[in-house]
């Protein structure tokens, strides 16, 4: 758990990067700072291993004031990926993810099983990557073994600052997705930095919106998309903000529980044309972790008023478009 | 062509004392250039970590370096007096530019992000020089000590002046008795030395992974 308590960061220069910022990161859980270049997210950031300390104010770790941690012993403990990698160019793969545990003196043995096993995790095979040096690598590559270098020593808390930020779409898309189901899998309290409200709305279980050097509003993305507290959250989330909502529920969220008449194919083993509306016809259902705005494009492109949600092959409920109008409402949130 | 060849008949008849300058010459360069190098790294990296330093060690580096040679070997005979030493002083005081020039620079172009990750992962000072900074700017601190070593070559043919031997006996001899096989005699040796050299540091250079590139050295590793 990361507290941060009334903390102000001004530099010797006199620019105030932060003021007065309060609030609590989870155990366990992601937390997102998202707002415009220079709003103070990455020195707030910089604050949790100490490459900054605050001006005013207090920052805690599991209830103890950062200030009593050595910042150098802080920071074996904590994982760092930043946008530019910082990759070492002249240490291979394998040395650069076993920078912390090296660091730490972990035992060669246990350094090379962690790297190999943190190589599989990335889905880059050992055999090929482990004595490849940085530069043979593509930027995506060189990402990964990025976050594997800061998930090497296993710390309870990672930072990360626009880790995917100087990625191709389709790259940091797959990351992204890769990066949440390991996250999923790990009790990790991660802090990540992101300019993009859509990689926010992505990843975070937790947003904090900035504005220049202030948390503007600091809550879940479902809440902060049903009611942005300042004209400047609305402003910052868009104007297609219906959409982005949809983006971020599930469809077990807002199904109606009515079968409506569909049923499954008895025998059937695909996912796809299993069900069977009342009229005889094959409809593709969804299911139930699909998100409401792939539930929407299919009834945009279906001639059903309803599609079926089916889990476990059975129809489990089915979504119209009036019922993600009333997702939008909030009304279900 | 004529005198290549005489210059190298003189060489061969007085191929003993031919040795012994080379030899001479061949350490006054070593020894010089070892020290230049013991020096100057250390205070490239003190350089590097305090500003102070940085102008103490750049203002001396550049004062023996523009002070002629000569000049600097004019005014350790009067200290110092003569001889295979106070030579080599003279060699070191000029070795060492090239070497601190190239060192910091080495240094500092090692990019943000790669020192700000090593100490966001938990370097000290001390471990982000030694492990991160040094071995990164090790080319381009080799393309110093080569320029270094080179221009030492060329520079040891005045230690003669000073009793320090070496093949500028030779060469200065030669021109004050006008005899040009013993000049040429005493000039092509050095100045193949100066190309092996050159030739043995490139090798050394590229196995580094750098390129002759000085201007650049972090080039492709953005």
């Amino acid at each position: 758990m990361i507290t941060f308590e009334n903390v102000t960061k001004q530099y010797e220069d006199g620019t105030v990067a932060i003021e007065e910022i309060s609030f609590t990161v989870e155990r366990g859980t992601t937390t997102v700072l998202v707002g415009p270049s220079g709003c103070g997210k990455t020195t707030t950031m910089k604050l949790v291993n100490r490459l900054e300390d605050p001006t005013e104010g207090t920052v805690y770790r599991d209830g103890d004031p950062i200030s009593e941690f050595d910042p150098i012993e802080l920071r074996r403990e904590t994982g760092y990926v930043i946008q530019e990698i910082g990759l070492f160019d002249h240490m291979t793969v394998a040395d650069n993810i076993a920078t912390v545990p090296r660091l730490n003196d972990w035992d060669e043995a246990d350094i090379d099983a962690r790297v190999d096993e943190l190589l599989e995790l990335m889905d880059l095979p050992p055999e090929t990557y482990r004595e490849q040096y940085p530069t043979e690598l593509s930027g995506g590559q060189r990402q990964r073994v990025g976050v594997a270098r800061a998930f090497a020593s296993d710390p309870d808390v990672i930072l990360m600052d626009e880790p995917f930020g100087a990625l191709d779409p389709i790259t940091r898309e797959n990351l992204q997705n890769e990066f949440l189901d390991i996250q999923s899998k790990l009790d990790t309290t991660i802090l990540f930095v992101t300019h993009s409200i859509d990689e926010a709305l992505k990843m975070g279980d937790r947003i904090a919106i900035f504005d220049v050097g202030e948390i503007v509003q600091y809550d879940t993305p479902q809440a902060i998309l049903n009611d942005p507290k300042t004209a400047f959250v609305e402003d910052f989330i868009g104007s297609d903000r219906p959409l982005k909502k949809l983006k971020v529920t599930n469809v077990k969220d807002v199904m109606s529980p009515t079968t409506d008449g569909f049923a499954t194919t008895s025998g059937a083993n695909s996912a796809a044309e299993m069900v069977q509306s009342d009229g005889g016809e094959s409809v593709t259902p969804l299911t139930p972790t699909d998100t409401a705005l792939s539930a929407l494009s299919r009834l945009v492109e279906s001639d059903h008023g309803r599609l079926p949600v089916v889990d476990d092959d059975r129809v489990v409920g089915t979504v119209s478009d009036e019922d993600l109008r009333q997702c939008n409402r909030g009304v279900q949130q | 062509m004529s005198e290549i060849v005489s210059g190298f008949e003189y060489l061969i008849d007085n191929f003993d004392e031919f040795l012994t300058l080379l030899q001479q010459h061949i350490a006054l360069v070593l020894v010089s250039e070892l020290a230049a190098i013991a020096v100057a790294i250390p205070a490239s990296i003190l350089a590097v970590r305090n500003a102070r330093a940085r102008r103490v060690v750049l203002g001396v580096g550049n004062v023996a370096q523009t002070i002629p040679t000569l000049a600097i070997i004019a005014l350790v005979f009067p200290l110092i007096g003569i001889g295979f030493w106070p030579s080599v002083i003279g060699l070191w005081a000029y070795a060492i530019l090239p070497i601190i020039t190239n060192t910091i620079s080495g240094i500092e172009n090692v990019s943000d992000d790669t020192v700000e990750a090593a100490r966001g992962m938990g370097m000290t000072d001390w471990e982000v020089l030694r492990k991160i900074q040094v071995p990164l700017a090790l080319p381009v601190i080799f393309a110093g000590i080569r320029t270094s070593i080179v221009l030492n070559v060329g520079t040891a043919y005045l230690a003669f002046f000073i009793g320090g031997g070496g093949l500028g006996l030779w060469v200065v001899g030669g021109i004050q008795l006008y005899n040009m096989p013993q000049v040429l005699a005493g000039a092509i040796p050095g100045a193949l030395l100066a190309i092996g050299a050159d030739l043995v540091f490139a090798r050394i250079q590229r196995r580094l992974g750098g390129e002759s590139d000085v201007n650049n050295p972090t080039a492709g590793a953005a």
